[in-house]
């Protein structure tokens, strides 16, 4: 899971709880996604957690959280094409959950079921 | 319950007795018949490695992070999982393995701030708290409890 310090990558917070790192990303997002434990992005990095895991989303950039066994929990940034893709797939799959439900004529899943997706507009946050 | 698959997750190996209680549950496991593997980061196998160099109590020492990404791909699993924590990072690393695997998950919380710590647990698990750093015998009568049941 190391991989992801080979990125180019901005550190936003450091060394801190989890609790913490996930409700930095839901106060400084324009857009938060919630995801389960094991969720991949940037093709090799899988994001650890307690859930609901936040992914959050400004402009292009990606926010996520990245624990260190000795160190504690960071929230990384990365802004580029990759991280481009990364939302529009988390947008993607919040939009087909959307789709699925109205099929099925189902009320949405709770918002912090780990296996949910969600997106929040910052205002509802 | 024996030949069950055991993974012992070891964190950060800042406080002292993670190797010893790691050391003593690994062999104490494989001896009740059970198939023990430990996990951790570079530096807490290493202190393992050299504590215990011909393997004789920890036989199967692997990557903590590349033992998660193999579960999250479902190419391995545990029956029972032993997850050290002293600090909140374990705690997210014992969460995220809580969310993963069928494993029966028992979390040992130790170090200076374990009860405080096992407060913040909000997973489905078996605790075993001991507020504890150098001296590991308060944590091994506890574990040594937890075996009995497992092998009942």
């Amino acid at each position: 899971m190391s991989c992801i310090e080979q990125k180019k990558y901005k550190i936003l917070l450091e060394k801190t709880t989890f609790k913490e790192s996930r409700e930095y990303i839901e106060k400084n997002s324009d857009e938060v996604y919630y995801v389960p434990p094991g969720y991949k992005i940037f093709n090799d990095y899988y994001v650890i957690g307690i859930p609901p895991i936040a992914l959050g989303a400004k402009s292009n950039a990606l926010f996520f959280t990245y624990t260190k066994p000795c160190h504690g929990t960071f929230v990384l940034t990365i802004d580029d094409e990759e991280s481009k893709k990364e939302i529009n797939r988390l947008r993607e799959m919040e939009k087909g959950k959307i789709t699925a439900s109205l099929k099925k004529s189902k009320p949405l899943e709770s918002s912090r079921s780990p296996s949910a997706f969600r997106i929040y507009g910052k205002n509802e946050i | 319950m024996t030949d069950a698959k055991v993974l012992l997750m070891m964190g950060c190996p800042e406080v002292p007795i993670q190797t010893s209680i790691a050391l003593y549950l690994s062999h104490k496991l494989t001896n009740l018949g059970l198939d023990v593997t430990v996990a951790g980061t570079d530096a807490a196998t290493k202190l393992l490695k050299v504590s215990d160099s011909d393997g004789y109590y920890a036989k199967k020492l692997v990557d903590l992070d590349k033992t998660l990404e193999d579960i999250i791909e479902k190419r391995t699993d545990f029956d029972i999982c032993f997850a050290f924590m002293h600090n909140d990072a374990g705690m997210t690393y014992a969460a995220t393995m809580s969310a993963i695997s069928q494993a029966r998950l028992y979390s040992i919380v130790f170090g200076i701030h374990a009860e405080t710590l096992a407060e913040t647990i909000e997973f489905d698990c078996e605790k075993i708290v001991a507020k504890a750093v150098h001296n590991p015998v308060q944590l091994q009568n506890k574990l040594d409890k937890v075996m009995e049941e497992i092998v009942k």
